[in-house]
């Protein structure tokens, strides 16, 4: 399978696995990574310079009608929802919360499913609440790949426990296996 | 779809084409029309700072809330410059084509639930008043102030569909082209260049830009951060 895009919901604790994660990929990582990390309404995008700052990709908030490029990672907007449209754009809204948040996570990963169908990988990391589960059910049913972090290694467990609850993840692993397989599945299909 | 207890969209869509009644209600049920008061408080700062300045330098002022929903930003908008003693000479033209959201925005009776976020993204915005003087409070729900609705005209206008109706001095649009795809944007941006007068300046959300658009060159950047732009001369 060739994998055009990477969703990641992460909420408490998301800060710490996010930094971790894009210190760690690999320049030249070429799979386009969007990200919903739950951030309080009046966030400015500060923390995301931070982390561009220390990844080897380009990290950037995704701006509305951005064509999603490869070699990019894309941060969801505090305040908007994040949509991914059929043709690899981004569309922000202003809707009411879901799960009390916005962005949400499941309201990304439901348009990024029906958008990629089964050229997406879904991630849920760490966090307290159970946003995501519905959203990541929808990727599975879409024929999407989904890793869940593994809930004893989370800083918050309750996020990936939700989405193991209502699926069966294909993997359960850890920040650092997780991004072994990413690498692992990204080198593969850029060969 | 629970609305109208059809059961999947092939019925809805066969009721579209023969119940024009029907047809309306959908599109109005399909709008969205969630909005906050003083929704950025970095944005009605610089507001303060950087619009009202430009405003008071007019005998009347003409506001154009374009996509105002429920009303809230109208309402906001009419906070401010009752504070900056600017409402009593200005017009706020509010228009949506949502009719039902209208409605509701010229009832300017609002959920009790949503007074503690509002308050404090008001006094994070530079409000100078207790919120709560604009507003009486009854069981579940606030009104807000009849002195706040006077120089306020609700009306029915379509950004697609319909035209100029007024010259203004000041539009806000702020989170409803996010909705409209790059071409829609381009024709509502015609219509607002068209309506600005000369040094008329436009607000728009802070995710929305002029950057797709055939009227980037034709204003300058008050506040970039905020999509305050002002129309060239």
């Amino acid at each position: 399978m060739h994998y055009e895009a990477i969703v990641i919901g992460v909420s408490s604790g998301g800060m710490n696995a996010l930094k971790y994660i894009f210190s760690t990929l690999p320049f030249g990582f070429l799979i386009p990574i969007i990200v919903v990390q739950h951030v309080s309404s009046r966030s400015d995008n500060e923390w995301i310079n931070i982390l561009n700052g220390v990844s080897n990709l380009t990290i950037k908030e995704a701006d509305e009608k951005e064509k999603i490029e490869g070699g990019n990672a894309y941060i969801a907007p505090a305040n908007y929802h994040l949509l991914i449209e059929e043709d690899r754009t981004f569309s922000l809204t202003i809707d009411e919360r879901v799960n009390f948040a916005r962005p949400s996570i499941d309201v990304l990963f439901e348009s990024a499913a029906e958008a990629y169908k089964n050229k997406l990988i879904g991630i849920v990391l760490t966090g307290s609440n159970n946003d995501g589960a519905k959203g990541i059910k929808r990727i599975k049913e879409c024929g999407g790949l989904v890793i869940i972090q593994d809930p004893e290694t989370a800083e918050s467990s309750t996020m990936p426990a939700s989405a193991i609850a209502v699926i069966q993840p294909d993997y359960i692993l850890s920040l650092e296996k997780i991004i072994e397989l990413l690498i692992k599945i990204d080198t593969n299909q850029s060969r | 779809m629970a609305l109208s207890g059809l059961s999947d969209v092939s019925q809805i869509q066969s009721k579209v084409l023969k119940d024009e009644t029907f047809a309306h209600e959908l599109l109005q049920d399909l709008s969205i029309t969630v909005t906050e008061m003083f929704r950025d408080e970095d944005f009605y700062k610089s507001l303060r700072e950087n619009v009202i300045p430009v405003l008071r330098t007019y005998p009347f002022i003409k506001i154009w809330h374009a996509g105002c929903a429920t009303g809230e930003e109208a309402y906001s908008m009419a906070i401010i410059l009752s504070e900056e003693g600017l409402y009593e000479r200005t017009t706020i033209y509010a228009t949506d084509f949502n009719q039902h959201a209208l409605n509701r925005a010229k009832e300017g009776i609002f959920s009790n639930s949503m007074m503690r976020e509002y308050t404090s993204n008001y006094q994070l915005s530079g409000g100078k008043e207790p919120f709560s003087s604009y507003y009486t409070s009854s069981h579940d729900n606030i009104i807000m102030n009849q002195s706040l609705k006077k120089n306020i005209v609700w009306a029915n206008h379509n950004l697609v569909t319909d035209s100029v109706f007024a010259e203004v001095h000041l539009i806000l649009c702020r989170n409803v082209l996010i909705y409209f795809d790059n071409s829609l944007q381009n024709k509502v941006q015609k219509l607002f260049y068209e309506s600005l007068i000369n040094g008329g300046i436009l607000c728009l959300g802070s995710k929305e830009g002029l950057r797709f658009t055939d009227f980037c060159e034709k204003y300058m950047e008050l506040d970039k951060k905020q999509r305050i732009f002002k129309k060239k001369y």
